[in-house]
């Protein structure tokens, strides 16, 4: 009984992991194919899509534009919800769990949503798409996230640090630049790490707010309408091995501070 | 009210006021943008500020809308359901059965294809799911059929699509959970002599129902939400309502129906999120 579980154990494991892999590894795979298609019979590696991806401008303008979108929303976000999380954890103001819950607001919507109303009211207001409107659609997104694990890092025993140095002399900006940032560096680093990955990889937001320059995940979708075509397998796999790269340098910084 | 403290309050709001005034002016207000669009009409290719239902009327008497929340409801409980059984097994194994030095690595490897990009991962799954593609020549190739399965641009292929990405996010969830069961529960059910089986079925199952039901949440929000899958995955032959919404920004530009929809949209949402509230709460009651 416990031996038939215990293969039945394995067996479903190793099925589910071979289906979590299944894309990836065909993903993959089919960037090195030399020939026009990237299905079955592999035909021996090559690296020309590799090389079509480096010198397609248009994907390395995106590749750009996605960067610059990234670091500049993630730091808004990480501002934003940094000092909203200071104010809220510190200030026991009235009306504070309401103020909680309107911050942790665009969690709950889809992103579908999020974009269309910017969409919407950029149209109204005659603010025309770009990369600064896709900028914005991410920090609204991430704001709550870094609002969110900075909340939960922030302790009583920091209060008392805070205080000492106010009576020390230091200005307010002082205090927060200088010591409780530092505190938080960590939460502050894993809340700007997952933003980053998410504006990196966000699509709808982006395609609804952008026209002319075009984060790399737009310019992604259309290579698409060519179908299939293993140069869009190069340029998928690069974007994972930059977020996997990512992932694991978040980790690696968080895990090293931990010991 | 001491003058220090009424101090350190007068700080606190000036730390909040900006992520407060940025939710407001990018959030809330293109929401109530965007009901207000839903109310006025589209004529030619001007938005007429007439204020009345006729979207939402529209909405209940076209079968071709009515029919596209229909496919997502449809698609989005089925891949719920089929996610959260398939993922379940797994994080038991890796909770269970994994040795605990390993279970760190087992986990990370289970939601690597995670980091894929959301639009690469489907683009994948069609190179996989393609009439040639492996999936039909591998079957093909072990003799189990002899005509290529035409899964590709179907319900099946979206529904594909959308398992894997939410058995990832439903094993770490579920993962969570079981390692947050203390092991006395179920050694003490095991010396009252419960088998496996049963220390699964009457312990640890319904511990984890609450948190099962949270990630079964998540999943359906996240999928009846989605736009990306089924316009990649799902071709054009059956439409979900975040396609049908985005058709509406095309040729015909019809912003408040685009508007009427997301809002029907947003209440179904809602309404599935009130429901599972409602179930918590008694289940803790």
């Amino acid at each position: 009984m416990t031996a038939v579980l215990r293969l039945a154990s394995w067996g479903y494991a190793l099925a589910l992991y071979g289906f979590i892999f299944l894309p990836v590894v065909v993903l993959v795979l089919f960037s090195f194919q030399d020939g026009r298609l990237p299905i079955p019979p592999f035909e021996g590696p090559t690296l020309r899509w590799y090389a079509a991806v480096w010198q397609d401008r248009s994907l390395t303008a995106a590749l750009g534009n996605s960067l610059v979108v990234a670091l500049a929303s993630s730091a808004v976000s990480c501002a934003l919800g940094f000092l909203a999380a200071w104010g809220l954890a510190r200030g026991r103001l009235a009306g504070g769990r309401a103020m909680q819950g309107l911050i942790t607001a665009p969690l709950t919507v889809s992103y579908l949503l999020i974009g269309l109303g910017l969409m919407i009211s950029f149209n109204l207001t005659g603010i025309s798409p770009s990369l600064l409107t896709v900028g914005i659609g991410h920090a609204v997104i991430n704001t709550p996230l870094c609002f969110a694990i900075c909340f939960a890092s922030m302790g009583d025993h920091q209060v008392n640090i805070e205080r000492a140095a106010r009576d020390l002399g230091a200005r307010e900006w002082q205090v927060l630049w200088l010591v409780t940032a530092p505190m938080l560096l960590p939460a502050l680093a894993a809340g700007f790490a997952l933003s980053v990955t998410f504006s990196w990889d966000e699509f709808i937001i982006a395609f609804l707010l952008s026209r002319f320059d075009v984060t790399l995940p737009v310019e992604i979708w259309s290579l698409l309408r060519s179908g299939l075509n293993p140069k869009t397998n190069a340029a998928g796999s690069v974007v994972f091995l930059v977020s996997v790269a990512m992932v694991l340098a978040a980790e690696f910084t968080l895990l090293r501070r931990r010991r | 009210m001491t003058t220090p403290e009424r101090a350190e309050r007068r700080r606190a709001w000036a730390a909040v006021a900006p992520a407060l005034l940025w939710t407001l002016a990018f959030f809330v207000v293109p929401f109530a943008m965007m009901a207000a669009m839903s109310l006025w009409q589209r004529q030619g290719r001007e938005v007429v500020r007439i204020w009345d239902l006729s979207n939402y009327q529209d909405f209940l008497s076209k079968p071709h809308l009515l029919g596209a929340l229909w496919n997502s409801l449809e698609i989005t409980v089925l891949v719920t359901v089929i996610s959260v059984v398939l993922a379940y097994p797994l994080a038991w194994i890796i909770a269970e059965r994994v040795p605990r030095h390993l279970q760190r690595l087992a986990l990370a490897l289970a939601v690597l294809p995670f980091w894929t990009s959301y639009v690469v991962r489907s683009y994948a799954w069609t190179l996989v799911l393609a009439k040639n593609g492996v999936l039909n020549q591998a079957l093909i190739g072990a003799g189990l059929i002899a005509e290529p399965l035409e899964i590709s641009a179907t319900r099946g292929a979206t529904v594909t699509g959308f398992v894997h990405f939410f058995v990832m996010l439903l094993t770490l969830t579920i993962y969570a959970n079981l390692v947050q069961l203390p092991a006395n529960y179920r050694r003490a059910a095991a010396d009252l002599g419960a088998g496996p089986l049963a220390v699964f079925w009457h312990v640890t199952l319904p511990l984890t129902l609450p948190g099962i039901m949270v990630g079964a949440f998540l999943t359906f929000v996240l999928c009846i939400g989605d736009y990306i899958t089924p316009q990649i995955l799902g071709g054009n032959s059956e439409l979900v309502l975040p396609q049908v919404i985005m058709l509406q920004l095309g040729r015909g530009a019809d912003l408040p129906m685009a508007a009427a929809l997301s809002i029907v949209l947003m209440t179904v949402v809602t309404a599935a999120w009130l429901a599972c509230a409602r179930w918590l709460r008694l289940e803790r009651a």
